[in-house]
């Protein structure tokens, strides 16, 4: 039985060291896992930290399920990329206001021997529409994600209901999908965000790109106090506030043009103001 | 993230806070809990059996999915704040680790010869003697159930992400952070992550193994 009270012992001083202090002011943001993983909030959330004093906890995830954490009252404030799925989410009064920070754009990646020939195509439609006629590897997001928002909907308006063995489901995150399209030698839709942070990482080229439907906007929401009282609506407002303010802008549209040669992310070009 | 990057030991030291503390809820409720249940006879004792084996078997994205909706602030025990802090994930891992502990000493108990346990009861041992008997006899099996709950827990990622949400700092534990750092194609630092999670393991494994061999 010393054995066990040995164990015993020896967890409770670990449990005792553990303790970590909290700082007085925090809020969760739900966000997508694009902000996450290009850098983009290491960059911008300690300047927040040091003007505000406001830690932000950041639970990077798909857009559908950030909405989701949001709508469940789980985070404060939500940053993330699904213009018609925001639009609701303030509509139904789950967010106070939708306020656009920033945008970039998405691009059709693929192998750069380009299998499918979309190299050549004129439209985004056009583009998916060449992938389904070679039966070409497509790995798509599949978890409801605001990327996966978008290739739906360029999906239906090519007029395809994309199935069979060459389209993969995968259910995972950005930099997964795109993984696993250059395992499969496949194609995938990315933001330009992502692609760009892992590029060299990566044999696949972006292939179709500068399509206006392809615009990728990013925005942030306030979580409605008046539909969970305990969210720290303030502290969220001011984080918002932040996002759109001048020197975050500036921070944005610098952001990634030292290491990857072009910025990842457009400042937002009609930055409107707060909330209510 | 270099293997030994300073940015590396709150992580290290949240894995073993999450996964400990969890531990050491479960074997204080396992244990005693095995010991009653490999000793004692009583109606719907079969059942209550099944229902611990059952446990033992508990998916823990499910075990995730139940603490995260118990959790959430539209949810039952939204008074706790819990979800996305170390105390959720401390949650869910015990509720995997419990069964297992049980379990595992429930068995062992079981396994106990007859004889003995007569043989201490007619020496005229109260029922509290005997139980602290046999789980004297057992403390081999106890120390192994506490190993592969350890096991299953400390590796544990899909539970882990859904509840603690992998943050920065506050919730990230190994296990997600070598998820995380797979999807951003971070091979290198996930490996080095991976190899921390192994080392632990070991480490408590060795560290077991020694104590076992002193109290044998």
């Amino acid at each position: 039985m010393r054995a066990a009270s040995s164990l015993v012992i020896a967890a409770a001083l670990l449990l005792g060291a553990g303790c970590t202090s909290t700082p007085l002011k925090s809020i969760t943001v739900a966000t997508t896992t694009s902000t996450r993983d290009t850098g983009l909030l290491d960059e911008l959330l300690p300047v927040f930290r040091t003007k505000t004093g406001i830690e932000v906890r950041v639970v990077a995830v798909g857009t559908g399920q950030a909405l989701e954490i949001g709508r469940r009252g789980d985070a404060d404030v939500i940053l993330t990329h699904d213009p018609v799925g925001e639009e609701r989410f303030v509509a139904e009064g789950f967010g106070t206001t939708r306020t656009e920070v920033m945008s970039n754009d998405f691009v059709l990646v693929g192998p750069p021997d380009d299998p499918g020939g979309v190299g050549g195509a004129k439209s985004a439609v056009d583009a998916f529409r060449r992938v389904m006629d070679k039966q070409a590897v497509f790995v798509s997001r599949g978890d409801e994600s605001g990327t996966h928002q978008k290739e739906k909907a360029t999906w239906a308006l090519a007029g395809i209901d994309p199935a069979g063995d060459w389209y993969v489901r995968s259910g995972q995150g950005m930099g997964a999908v795109l993984r696993m399209a250059d395992e499969k030698r496949g194609y995938a839709l990315s933001d330009r965000g992502t692609f760009l942070a892992q590029r060299d990482k990566l044999s696949l080229t972006a292939l179709c790109a500068d399509d206006p439907a392809w615009v990728n906007r990013y925005a942030v929401i306030p979580v409605n106090p008046g539909r969970h009282p305990h969210v720290k609506h303030d502290l969220a407002r001011q984080f918002a506030e932040f996002l759109v303010s001048d020197e975050a802008q500036r921070l944005i549209a610098d952001f990634g043009r030292a290491k990857y040669g072009e910025p990842l992310f457009r400042a937002n070009p009609r930055p409107v103001g707060g909330g209510p | 993230m270099r293997a030994f990057d300073p940015d590396l030991w709150p992580v290290v030291a949240l894995t073993l806070r999450v996964t400990v503390s969890a531990l050491v809820i479960a074997a204080a409720v396992g244990i005693p809990a095995g010991v009653w249940l490999g000793l004692a006879r009583f109606p719907g004792k079969r059942a209550l059996t099944a229902v611990v084996y059952t446990g033992m078997a508990l998916p823990p994205v499910v075990v995730g999915l139940l603490t995260y909706l118990l959790l959430s602030r539209s949810g039952p025990l939204s008074f706790l704040e819990w979800l996305f802090t170390p105390n959720a994930m401390i949650v869910a891992q015990t509720v995997m680790a419990l069964p297992l502990v049980a379990g595992l000493v429930m068995g062992a108990v079981a396994a106990v010869p007859h004889d003995l346990v007569r043989q201490v009861r007619s020496l005229g041992a109260t029922p509290w003697q005997v139980r602290w008997a046999v789980l004297r006899e057992v403390r081999v099996g106890v120390l192994f159930a506490l190993l592969v709950a350890f096991g299953r827990i400390v590796s544990e990622v899909g539970a882990a992400y859904m509840v603690g949400g992998n943050i920065q700092g506050q919730t990230r534990v190994l296990s997600t952070a070598v998820m995380m750092e797979t999807g951003k194609g971070d091979f290198g630092v996930a490996l080095a992550l991976g190899g921390w999670l192994v080392v632990l393991a070991l480490t408590v494994n060795l560290a077991a193994m020694r104590l076992q061999g002193r109290s044998a």
